[in-house]
């Protein structure tokens, strides 16, 4: 695929806040294993030889997702004009664990950052129907502006950081 | 209205200017600037609220049909469908499924309507708001300012203030981080004790079933995720036929509404779908937050069981889809920008321009709908019809006609007991019944007629005190507000007298000059100014006399009367524009009523020929000189210091670039003003309940023209309203662009 659509996502990131860590399969752990704050909790990635490392919980109790500095998932796919990424919330845990930890992770495939909202939304339809029950388009950390001014972190995670997997 | 009423309304608006005024003002102005800046960035904004309109059209006119696909893609996944009648319908059967549980809500402006709260804790059940703002009002026992932004009337310190009072915890609160992480723990208990989880839909997809949720905090998320009920309610109008349809609404909404290229979150919940719960809650349901640790001990459990109720709720909506005037409302995808981009909303606040339920512009056709017309009619006079609205909304609705029509509506079912003094003596096409400031308002044409025949005269005795006071009580015209002089002789009688200094056989052009009521028997001077100006150019000027433009008695929501004098003004222009000749006009009110409301008050190739050929009096200077008329023979500015207000009917229609343009290339030196509206809005600023309100909004114009930069610039206005509300706030006094141009 070209490579504006990564440039794009980049800066959109950029501009909200969001850090983007790029890295391989084979250097995932070790670009991984610094973004965790312990205790983290997870959900099984999907990507062919890549997983997490042991001390991330992935069967967590509530209490683990309430207690959790660090949640890390995979996204579906990411949305280079808004720096979004879409989380789908399968019975692994994607949503409570990208919701409760203090921090998100989200890895995602550079195969599968989508340029616009209009080819985020053709996918969503094809997986909505291919009966995906929850979908996030995530953007940025959990915000309010309700208490006087712009808060992170309003019930949701308080950072956001995108890591880009370039040869998946 | 009686002069008491009159004065009771006065005081509510003060008394809300003086206490929420500030809070609303600065959020709303934020969001309103947001908005400029955030659509600014779409090369496709215009394409993309089409595509948005025609989406929800679509699914209007076929919305029994998408309802019935809804159900039964619904049901089939499992969940249930219950469309209720009205807001006791629907909250009979929320309360049933509720069955006094433990309920944690996202923000929802349809729970609002049915005040599904109260029934809810009647029947037993504990509920708690989850959004913050919401959660905010819930302990200040306060209703929503704003449909987005329910506290933006508070401020952090009166935050702050009742945190500390309800809560007291064992350091007071005071920065927003502090109150926002107060509000996320104890939030957070709430949830994890919920068993129901109760949300709105910002929409609902028919072809799937889906729940669209445009949030930021990420309490929807948790309330549908930590429970294993999840009700959600919405209005029937919810409905869109696809999935892919959502597109251009999740680009349009947050940008539109508070200036965010997209929310931190849009969920896409297809229930039930397999995404865990956290079960009942701590230790098993109903038991209030006491006792053990609701954590202990608990896992994620399988989502698969997850129990959905869709709520649909018609409470007048399909009604509404049968009525030709307040059918667009239900397109309205509530972003807010209607009240963000309306100077009154700006300053006073939702909770004067709003109703039961909903505020700002659209929501006197939501309360019209679903309250019932006296709810409409407690607020519906805010909305001026400047128009500042029409362009920031996602779905085009055309805002300030709903609010008309509606006008028109309250003003036909009122009793009037004056029918007799009123009926025959003003010659409009209105019933007895209607308020007499409107009528007096409404008829100004008559009005301005008989003050030039009789003028100086008539300026003297209606400057008395006598008759200001008698004014004020019988008709509510304040008596703070300086009323117009009129002139003696009229613009269409000086041009009678003068004739054309032009040779129609060797005119560059030839024009219609419209002589609008004010021009023609107030402010003279700006008609003589732009003959003069057009005739330099050598242009072949022809003052017809034509009457009001039907714009005076629409604002006042006299729809009948302004379709008479559209009627008139187009019989009095069409020889001129079937010779071909264009129409200029200098007051950008009128103006804006040949493109815009002429639409629905003539027929339609009547209302084509005169909007193609009709333009404002500097737009057309403007186009003169771009087709080779040379700048010459206008006014030199040589350097000159101006300081420019557009009209708001002017910059709906893109018309300040040329004001601007054309003054720029006579050499004057030009700022602009940066605010919707000046305030004033023809009569709106004359009416006694609204004379503070209207200073108000005018203060934020004035305070602009009174920095350090514009202070000793000369002030310029293109409206008669503008002009008005500039003299009676600042020093100097200001003018028509044309006459800058006058070389004489």
């Amino acid at each position: 695929m070209s490579t504006e659509p990564l440039s794009t996502f980049e800066s959109s990131l950029t501009e909200i806040g969001v850090e983007l860590v790029r890295t391989s399969t084979e250097e995932f752990e070790s670009t991984l294993a610094p973004l965790l704050d312990a205790p983290a909790v997870g959900t099984p990635l999907p990507f062919a030889d890549v997983s997490l490392p042991a001390d991330v919980e992935t069967n967590p109790t509530v209490a683990d997702l309430e207690a959790a500095r660090t949640g890390v998932t995979a996204a579906g796919y990411g949305i280079a004009d808004y720096g979004s990424v879409v989380v789908q919330g399968g019975p692994a845990g994607e949503e409570p664990v990208s919701l409760y930890a203090d921090e998100h992770v989200a890895v995602v495939a550079a195969s599968d950052v989508l340029p616009d909202m209009d080819a985020a939304f053709d996918r969503l339809a094809e997986d909505i129907r291919g009966g995906t029950g929850r979908a996030v388009i995530a953007t940025g950390p959990s915000a309010t502006a309700d208490m006087g001014s712009l808060v992170t972190g309003a019930h949701g995670p308080m950072a956001v950081t995108v890591v880009l997997l370039e040869d998946a | 209205m009686s002069v008491d009423d009159r004065r009771r309304k006065a005081e509510r608006i003060r008394h809300l200017l003086d206490t929420e005024g500030d809070s609303v003002h600065e959020n709303t102005r934020v969001f309103n600037e947001g908005r400029y800046e955030s659509v600014a960035k779409l090369d496709d904004y215009e394409s993309l609220k089409d595509e948005a309109r025609s989406i929800k059209e679509d699914a209007i006119e076929r919305l029994p049909e998408l309802l019935d696909r809804l159900t039964e893609t619904i049901e089939a996944n499992g969940g249930t469908v219950y469309v209720a009648e009205d807001a006791a319908d629907a909250n009979r059967y929320v309360s049933e499924v509720v069955d006094g549980r433990n309920v944690v809500k996202s923000k929802s402006m349809t729970t609002e309507e049915i005040e599904v709260n109260d029934a809810l804790e009647a029947s037993g059940a504990e509920v708690w708001e989850t959004d913050l703002a919401e959660f905010v009002l819930q302990i200040a026992e306060e209703a929503p300012s704003h449909i987005v932004a329910p506290a933006i009337h508070k401020s952090r310190e009166e935050i702050a203030d009742l945190f500390n009072e309800v809560f007291d915890p064992d350091e007071p609160l005071e920065t927003a981080e502090e109150l926002t992480r107060f509000a996320r723990e104890y939030l957070g208990e709430r949830i994890l004790d919920a068993e129901v989880g109760m949300t709105g839909a910002n929409f609902v997809t028919a072809d799937t079933g889906t729940l669209a949720l445009v949030t930021s905090e990420g309490n929807a998320r948790k309330c549908v995720q930590a429970t294993n009920t999840h009700v959600a309610v919405a209005g029937v109008e919810k409905v869109v036929p696809r999935v892919e349809d959502l597109q251009p609404f999740v680009e349009l909404i947050g940008r539109s509404g508070t200036g965010q290229d997209v929310t931190s979150y849009l969920s896409l919940l297809t229930p039930p779908g397999d995404s865990p719960t956290f079960g009942s809650g701590g230790g098993g349901g109903g038991g209030g937050s006491g006792g053990s640790d609701p954590l202990d001990g608990r896992e994620l459990e399988s989502g698969g069981d997850r129990e959905f109720h869709l709520v649909l709720i018609d409470n007048g909506r399909m009604a509404m889809r049968e009525d030709d005037d307040l059918r667009e409302t239900l397109y309205c995808i509530r972003c807010s920008a209607c009240a963000n981009s309306c100077a009154n909303f700006q300053h006073v606040g939702g909770h004067a321009f709003g109703g039961e339920t909903y505020s700002g512009g659209i929501a006197t056709g939501w309360e019209a709908g679903v309250h019932g017309q006296e709810s409409a009619a407690e607020f519906n006079d805010l909305c001026t019809g400047c128009s500042r609205c029409v362009n920031g909304c996602p779905v085009k609705i055309d805002i300030p006609w709903i609010n008309t029509v509606v006008r028109d509506r309250i003003n036909r079912g009122t009793d009037g007991d004056l029918d007799f003094l009123v009926e025959g003596l003003t010659p409009d096409e209105e019933p007895g019944g209607i308020d007499l400031q409107k009528r007096l308002f409404g008829n100004f044409d008559a009005l301005a007629r008989l003050g030039s025949a009789f003028a100086p005269l008539s300026n003297r005795v209606a400057r008395t005190d006598v008759a200001r006071s008698v004014m004020e009580r019988t008709l509510g015209v304040d008596a703070r507000r300086e009323l117009p002089a009129f002139e003696r002789e009229s613009l269409v009688e000086w041009f009678e007298t003068r004739g054309s200094r032009v040779d129609p056989e060797e005119a560059r052009r030839r024009v219609a000059l419209y002589p609008d009521a004010y021009t023609n028997y107030v402010r003279t001077e700006r008609g003589k100014a732009a003959v003069r100006v057009l005739e330099s150019i050598d242009v072949h000027v022809d003052v017809p006399s034509a009457g009001e433009s039907g714009r005076a008695p629409l604002s006042q929501g006299m729809v009948a009367t302004a379709r008479a004098n559209a009627e008139a003004v187009y019989e009095a222009l069409s020889p001129a524009v079937a010779a071909g000749r264009d129409v200029v006009v200098i007051e950008p009110s009128d103006l804006a009523m040949f493109h815009r409301e002429y639409e629905r008050l003539l027929p339609e190739d009547e209302y084509t020929a005169l909007k193609e050929d009709s333009y404002e009096v500097m737009e057309y200077v403007y186009g003169l000189l771009e087709n080779g008329a040379s700048v010459d023979v206008l006014a030199d500015g040589n350097g000159e210091r101006i300081a420019y207000h557009s009209h708001c009917q002017q910059r709906t229609l893109d018309l300040e670039p040329y004001t601007l343009a054309v003054l720029e290339d006579c050499g004057f030196d030009v700022a602009t003003s940066d605010v919707e509206c000046c305030g004033m809005a023809g009569s709106f600023g004359y009416k006694s309940e609204y004379y503070e309100l209207s200073v108000d909004v005018g203060g934020t114009l004035a305070d602009q023209f009174t920095t350090d930069d514009a202070a000793d610039r000369t002030v310029v206005a293109s409206g008669t309203s503008c002009l008005e509300q500039l003299d009676a706030l600042l020093a100097r006094r200001p003018t028509h662009p044309v006459r800058l141009l006058d070389a004489r």
